[in-house]
């Protein structure tokens, strides 16, 4: 039923939101910049501080609820979509929001994630994907490329990973996006657009471990590889790329094509036009896919917005209705349902 | 023609209904319990039913039986040994033939009893051929052929015909019990409403099956029990599980707060889900979780936001939540965990009743992580404790379990319906002044404030994190995680303040104490009451507070020359008391799915008296 209470007259900044605490992340990690956006993006929401509720799991990204000086509630590894869900579900008039790493909401929390999606509860989840173990210093994680090698895969990794939009898209989630740590007013975008949805939001960021997993996203965020490697989407915009935007994306029924626009064969009017208010999942799919597929660019930005009711919401609808239908309960009315008898 | 039959009065008797799972059995003997509970009797009820939906017919393994005990006297059992068997098959007759009465009487579907059936059920000969069955009073009724008869006319299946034998078989008993079938004829017209031909086939077989006891003389006698003198009040018929919902609606009016519940479907405790899911009027809301983990997990954050959270379950789902216990622990945040025990370990014995999660609910979880216990005594003692609970999370700001088995929950008797005004409020003051607030700081209960999100000023981080006394801020400083080891002891330690001593029952100077809990308490003190009244000296006490345990526990425990603690487990309370109190105790262990026969435990006591067996 409910939205977040919006304020207009609230104004808080970055500052309002950052705690005391010491921010206990090893110096260059990709969480600082993570936190910073937050931070700086909250008060843009108009959203009283005390209504915010932060809710992590267990590893390095979990202890982010520490540093935002709203509510928080640093929890057990992987439940905190399902503690999360108590949350809204007791007041929906809270901003919750969830913080996770790729074991947390992947792996051990893999179930909580695909039903909280499912349910499309009205919660925003922020995934900080390193493709690594970084608390537990250095095993490989569900989304992990295969044959990588860490101390747990000396030989290299056999696990496939996971390709976490594909399992949010798959679930139902109503709202599904990347973004990168090291592009501050790309993840503050998405950031922006995914408070503003109602449903569940889910970004999944790139994210640095300069520890265990250092450069794993490097050929999409250096300044001389990023422009080949990554596409951004925008609603309707041609998937167009390269240093000189002369890189494309056409669609051949439902293969992709990378085409080469500087040769006069394609034009951008053959190209892909991103919707992302498309009903049909389809198309999401075959982009999250890119990064499987050789030679294509990886995607950043909304793949995915649509609307659906939210589980939060229906819930209190069918509290409000069966009040009506039967009245408000009545104890002494509940007790005596049923057959009664008297003993004089 | 009713006039000619000889009307007996009896004191209490015991009926069995048995037959295949798909039989209705659970449906004929709750029927029967309503409609005996309508009347004024007291009664108790043992539904005991294969964990499997719908077993071969036929089966041995897919017997379902429904036992009720009902009595013009005060009872607490449901009935040792059945007076009274109606058994559908032969399968059910093999399995049930053993706990009856000698010279019960057995009313059998005689046209069940063909060679398959036979077969099916593993006889080599007719028993009610071969004379195996003499000593009993065996009444044979062609249950089968009688209900297609009663309903030749309507156009049904053979497969729905064969469906509503079930009700001949009650519209029977109805008047061998001398029971008027207007409770079950309106309880059809309810159910069956909108399907004008079932309702019709169903009451006619219940009429034709009721006629057929009186238009034969298959029975010379009828029987005839009057009502109880309960305490004077509203009655009504309640199960466990049922009294459990009903409980937890009533803790969350009286705390002024709405109910949250957050569970997954488990065998015996799915029917607390079921019932609080009709309550949203109440405000209650119910969410049935992707698992275990999620369910539990969920109440946490609605305890979190101020709700009033609860998590019901059993064994197996209990083990799955022992991680978030331990931070609804750590974060000293309100909840009750209900688990309705049954037989273990690992899925152990799904449908059968255990007490032997006890351990598990003190102790299963890592760390010193204390949680308050306590456990219901009878179905309708599980109102009273579901509410005992809430106030006990709500005051101390701690998880609480609440142990209840699938005897309680599944069986029923009747409740006092309390009056509403009585029942205590629960406050619920949320933490609203900025100045003062700290997290961990501890009023006079040693509880920490309840601050919810969406009270400005008062924002703040909890979790799993060993937290700094009084500020809640992460700490690893070695005095404070001991200080707060030793705080979170205390705070439950305190509650022994605040819940009743143990009172002594019986022959308070008897040398023999008899010492139960849980769904024990029914057996014990029916056996107790048996044995006092031939000239035993016993006393008798029963737990239902285990952590803390009552005040005066050590005092009373140390005053008996003897304790014997019946359990069904291999002594978990035993092991406490012992533990805690170093004292001797005797262990008296059935773990065998079902509650205590009283005279398992009468014969017990003697022995220990030294005499002979009375039964």
């Amino acid at each position: 039923m409910s939205t977040n209470n919006v304020m207009e007259n609230v104004k808080l900044t970055a500052k309002d939101f950052a705690t005391n605490q010491d921010v206990r992340w090893c110096p260059g990690c990709g969480d600082y910049s993570i936190l910073a956006q937050v931070q700086r993006v909250s008060p843009e929401l108009g959203i009283p501080k005390e209504k915010f509720v932060w809710v992590s799991g267990i590893g390095c990204s979990s202890r982010f609820p520490y540093y935002m000086n709203t509510y928080g509630f640093h929890s057990i590894h992987g439940r905190a979509p399902a503690i999360a869900t108590g949350v809204k579900l007791a007041n929906p008039d809270l901003s919750v929001w969830v913080a996770a790493g790729d074991g947390d909401l992947l792996s051990i929390g893999g179930n909580h994630f695909i039903h909280a999606c499912r349910r499309n509860i009205d919660m925003k989840v922020i995934l900080f994907n390193n493709r690594i173990y970084g608390l537990t210093k250095g095993q490989y994680s569900p989304t992990s490329e295969k044959g990588k090698k860490t101390k747990s895969s000396p030989y290299g990794s056999i696990d496939f990973p996971f390709l976490p939009v594909n399992m949010a898209v798959a679930s139902g989630a109503t709202f599904v996006a990347r973004s990168m740590d090291r592009d501050p007013k790309h993840l503050q975008a998405m950031m922006l657009r995914a408070a503003a949805h109602h449903g569940l939001a889910f970004i999944e960021v790139y994210q640095n471990c300069n520890i265990f997993n250092d450069g794993a996203y490097e050929p999409l965020t250096d300044k001389e590889t990023k422009a080949d490697n990554v596409v951004v989407l925008e609603h309707g915009k041609p998937l167009i790329y390269g240093k000189n935007n002369d890189k494309g994306i056409r669609m051949d029924g439902m293969n992709p094509i990378v085409v080469d626009l500087s040769k006069g064969e394609y034009s951008v009017n053959d190209l892909w036009i991103h919707d992302e208010f498309d009903e049909n999942p389809g198309r999401s799919f075959v982009l999250a896919h890119f990064s499987d597929l050789k030679d294509f660019p990886t995607p950043v930005g909304v793949f995915r917005q649509i609307q659906k009711s939210t589980y939060d919401g229906d819930l209190f609808a069918q509290l409000d209705e069966v009040t009506k239908l039967k009245g408000k309960g009545d104890l002494a009315k509940l007790f005596r349902s049923g057959n009664t008898w008297e003993v004089a | 023609m009713a006039k000619d039959f000889e009307v007996q009065v009896l004191d209490d008797v015991t009926i069995r209904f048995a037959g295949d799972s798909g039989d209705g059995m659970q449906l004929t003997g709750s029927q029967f319990s309503n409609t005996a509970a309508l009347f004024g009797n007291d009664l108790s009820t043992l539904p005991d039913y294969p964990a499997e939906i719908r077993a071969p017919a036929g089966t041995l393994y897919g017997v379902s039986g429904f036992q009720l005990h009902f009595s013009s006297l005060e009872i607490s059992t449901p009935g040792d040994s059945p007076d009274v068997l109606v058994a559908m098959n032969p399968a059910a007759l093999k399995v049930n033939l053993k706990d009856l009465k000698p010279g019960a009487t057995i009313v059998v579907n005689e046209n069940a009893f063909d060679p398959k059936n036979l077969k099916l059920a593993h006889y080599d000969s007719n028993p009610l051929e071969d004379n195996s069955l003499a000593g009993f009073n065996v009444i044979m009724v062609p249950l089968s052929k009688q209900t297609s008869a009663a309903l030749e006319g309507l156009q049904l299946s053979m497969k729905d015909v064969e469906r509503t034998k079930n009700f001949f078989a009650l519209g029977l008993m109805y008047w061998l019990f001398d029971r008027p079938l207007e409770p079950t004829l309106t309880w059809i017209e309810k159910k069956f409403g909108k399907k004008q031909i079932y309702l019709e086939a169903n009451q006619k077989a219940l009429t034709a099956g009721y006629y057929y006891g009186e238009n034969t003389e298959i029975f010379t006698t009828r029987y005839h029990v009057k009502p109880a003198k309960l305490e004077k009040g509203s009655y009504r018929s309640i199960s466990g599980n049922e009294a459990v919902a009903l409980g937890f609606v009533s803790a969350s009016v009286k705390a002024g707060i709405p109910l949250f519940l957050g569970s997954y479907p488990i065998t015996p405790a799915s029917e607390i889900l079921q019932e609080l899911s009709n309550f949203k009027n109440f405000g209650v809301k119910t969410f049935q979780a992707e698992d275990e983990i999620a369910g539990i997990a969920s109440a946490i954050g609605a305890s979190f936001a101020g709700n009033l959270a609860v998590t019901t379950t059993s064994g197996p789902g209990l083990a799955l939540k022992s991680e978030a216990i331990g931070l609804a622990v750590m974060t000293e945040l309100p909840l009750v965990i209900v688990d309705v025990q049954r037989g273990g370990p690992s899925t152990g014995l799904p449908t059968k009743t255990e007490q032997s999660d006890l351990l598990q609910a003190m102790y299963g979880r890592n760390g010193e992580s204390p949680v308050p216990v306590i456990a219901a005594s009878t179905p309708s003692d599980c109102f009273d404790m579901a509410f005992e609970a809430c106030r006990i999370a709500v005051k101390y700001m701690t998880p609480v379990f609440l142990l209840s088995e699938g005897y309680l929950a599944n069986g029923s008797e009747p409740w006092k319906i309390p009056d509403v005004d009585s029942l205590p409020e629960i406050p619920v003051n949320y933490w609203k002044d900025k100045e003062t607030y700290n997290i961990y700081a501890r009023d006079e209960n040693l509880s920490r404030p309840w601050a919810i999100p969406g009270t400005a000023g008062l924002e703040h981080r909890i979790g799993g994190l060993e937290k700094a006394h009084i500020y809640g801020t992460v700490s690893y400083v070695p005095e404070n995680h001991e200080f707060m080891v030793r705080m979170r002891d205390a705070k439950v330690k305190k509650i022994q303040d605040d819940i009743p001593d143990l009172v002594v029952m019986g022959d308070e100077d008897a040398d023999l104490l008899v010492a139960g809990w849980g769904g024990t308490y029914g057996s014990v003190t029916e056996a107790i009451a048996n044995l006092r009244k031939k000239g035993h000296k016993i006393a008798q006490v029963h737990f239902k507070y285990i952590n803390p345990f009552p005040k005066n526990t050590k005092e009373i425990l140390s005053k008996y020359k003897q304790i014997l603690m019946p359990e069904r487990n291999l002594g978990q309370l035993s092991k406490l008391l012992k533990a805690e109190f170093l004292v001797e105790v005797i262990e008296f262990n059935k773990i065998q799915g079902s509650p205590f026969k009283s005279s398992e435990i009468e014969n017990k006591i003697i022995s220990l008296f030294g005499g002979e067996n009375v039964n």
